[in-house]
């Protein structure tokens, strides 16, 4: 019984002290956001700032216009979810509802896909987006996830649609259902669950992607959130203050969304671990 | 006769019914086959068709230049190609399993049956919701070698500070160490993983006198082989196609590329993007990245290979 008390003891220790280093960046770049100059350039140890500076916030606002690519990047983003849970969806019933001649092979060769580098994959796309015209507008970061919404997704969402009993469609088109009205009014209300992962799993691809907007978006009023942060790495590299208030106004959106919706974030990746 | 009619009738109507759901299939798939086809199957054929060419975006004429791209790289006439791939081996192959290793431990902590489990679990995801730019923008101000604080902390602690991003000693160094920071989608994955390994295992262990080694080197490991093979396979695919880290802790400056000093911290990736779009140098730049496809496809490959060696598949796969 005491060993067991201690082995809990260490295990404590050892997750509060990782916690602590884990949760130190955010700390300090808040800590720092709200810092003089001079604090910022003290060569002593001090934990917390002298005095509270939260002109440093407004400055970071009047630098550059936050509030443009916060909605610049709201956009893509809600864009990009949508077409991700309609597309990815789709395919996804016709790769595990419909039994087609070549279906399981076909799925088999998208699959292989997904070890294509984005790298690769990258410099046709620009190539091709710029031939038309396309470059400097949303599209190149819309029209890639309309079409098929991410293979991973597909995966992900067909794993679970297997899962459900195939006597479902079978009554039901006995009922005279169309497979639309059994994707439609079965299979979407009864993969609510995975649905929720696959639409968190989107927004923290599209919201923190760095970059395909860096490639294809050049004027500043297209600029989203991580190009603003970009902005500021390039051009404010020794005042701290102003980069940590910009990086906290970049990091406070996605906060709030895994402050809101944590325990489904959780769960939702640790499903695509143990499904996959 | 009848039965005959009957029997062309039966498979005639089969036929049509099997060409109906192959209709209705390729139709519900139809955005992915689009998809694939345009994004991913005509993308490649270019690729491999400019990597032996001299193409170039703003370039008036395009050139057939045979092997020379591919030769540029390895004779080293293309001075950045070993620099990064030196860089990129140092990281993937240093930060892969110490980070698997790590996440392995804390997975394994969080599942003593520990108070507060899910407080835990929560703040060592929490580093994957923050923009990595973001995440990396502030270590490049922590790591700062005079005013950061992670230089002040190790000395008030009377521990060897480092010169962290600013030199080319230890800039893999420190890509490593940060990429410990954000390895909360292992230990999630790890620690559901960990859970379904079912209790009774462990009392037979009790019963039969197992000490905790026991436990963990015979039932945690084996139990969680499938586990670690996936956070490996995965934990390779994306640490060879890194390029956040090199951008930001490393930024390019004014006509300087990133990854510097020395190119000690110029990945791979990063290296592809600034052949391509700060050089301009398409054509070699889709060579470079066509050898990357072809690394990461034969490592994937072996990695499977060898998982009949390592993975245990309960009821044998």
């Amino acid at each position: 019984m005491k060993k067991k008390n201690l082995s809990k003891l260490f295990a404590y220790t050892v997750l509060i002290i990782v916690s602590i280093i884990f949760v130190f960046p955010v700390f300090w770049m808040v800590r720092t956001a709200l810092s003089t100059p001079s604090d910022v350039f003290n060569r002593n140890l001090n934990l917390l700032p002298s005095s509270y500076e939260f002109n440093n916030y407004k400055r970071a606002f009047e630098s550059a216009p936050f509030v443009k690519f916060f909605l610049n990047t709201a956009f893509i983003t809600i864009v990009n979810i949508a077409s991700t849970l309609f597309t990815s969806s789709l395919c996804a019933f016709g790769f595990s509802r419909i039994e087609w001649p070549g279906r399981d092979r076909v799925f088999g060769i998208l699959m292989t896909a997904l070890m294509v580098p984005y790298a690769v994959l990258i410099i046709p796309h620009f190539v091709g987006f710029s031939a038309l015209g396309m470059t400097d507008t949303f599209l190149p970061l819309l029209l890639p996830i309309l079409l098929g919404g991410g293979l991973f997704n597909i995966f992900l969402l067909r794993q679970f649609f297997m899962g459900i009993p195939k006597e479902l469609d079978e009554a039901a088109t006995i009922d005279g259902a169309s497979l639309w009205q059994i994707y439609r009014l079965i299979i979407i209300p009864l993969s609510k669950q995975s649905l929720i992962v696959v639409l968190l799993l989107t927004f923290l691809l599209n919201w923190n992607d760095y970059m395909a907007p860096l490639i294809y978006l050049s004027s500043e009023k297209n600029f989203t959130l991580m190009l603003g942060l970009n902005q500021f790495i390039g051009g404010y590299s020794s005042q701290w203050e102003l980069l940590m208030a910009a990086a906290t106004i970049v990091v406070l959106p996605s906060m709030i969304v895994y402050m809101l919706a944590q325990r489904h974030f959780v769960e939702g990746i640790a499903m695509t671990g143990i499904k996959g | 006769m009848d039965d005959d009619i009957q029997m062309n009738q039966n498979t005639l109507m089969q036929k049509k019914r099997i060409k109906k759901r192959l209709v209705q299939g390729l139709l519900f798939t139809s955005p992915v086959l689009i998809g694939y086809l345009v994004f991913v199957f005509i993308p490649l054929v270019f690729t491999v068709f400019i990597s032996f060419t001299d193409f170039s975006i703003g370039a008036a004429k395009t050139k057939f230049v045979g092997l020379e791209n591919y030769m540029d790289m390895f004779t080293g006439k293309d001075i950045y190609f070993w620099p990064s791939v030196k860089a990129t081996m140092f990281y993937v192959f240093g930060s892969v399993p110490i980070s698997i290793v790590f996440a392995f431990i804390i997975a394994n902590l969080l599942n003593m049956k520990i108070r507060g489990r899910s407080f835990f679990r929560g703040i060592f995801f929490m580093p994957m919701v923050i923009p990595l730019a973001a995440g990396c923008s502030i270590w490049v101000w922590m790591l700062q070698p005079d005013f950061g604080i992670v230089n002040k902390l190790l000395d008030f602690f009377h521990l060897p500070t480092s010169t962290w991003l600013t030199s080319d000693k230890t800039v893999i160094v420190t890509f490593i160490v940060i990429s410990l920071w954000i390895t909360g989608t292992a230990i999630v994955i790890f620690l559901a993983g960990l859970q379904q390994i079912p209790d009774y295992l462990y009392e037979a262990a009790d019963i039969d006198g197992g000490t905790a080694w026991h436990k963990f080197t015979r039932i945690t490991i084996p139990m969680s082989s499938p586990i670690i093979f996936f956070n490996l396979v995965v934990g390779l695919i994306n640490a060879f196609q890194t390029f956040v880290q090199t951008a930001v802790l490393t930024p390019a400056a004014n006509h300087v590329i990133m990854g510097q000093p020395n190119n000690a911290g110029l990945l791979y990736v990063p290296y592809i993007f600034t052949k391509a779009f700060t050089f301009s140098e398409m054509g070699s730049a889709s060579a470079s990245a066509l050898i990357l496809l072809l690394v990461i496809s034969s490592i994937t490959f072996l990695v499977f290979k060898l998982q009949k060696y390592f993975v245990y598949y309960e009821g044998g796969k």
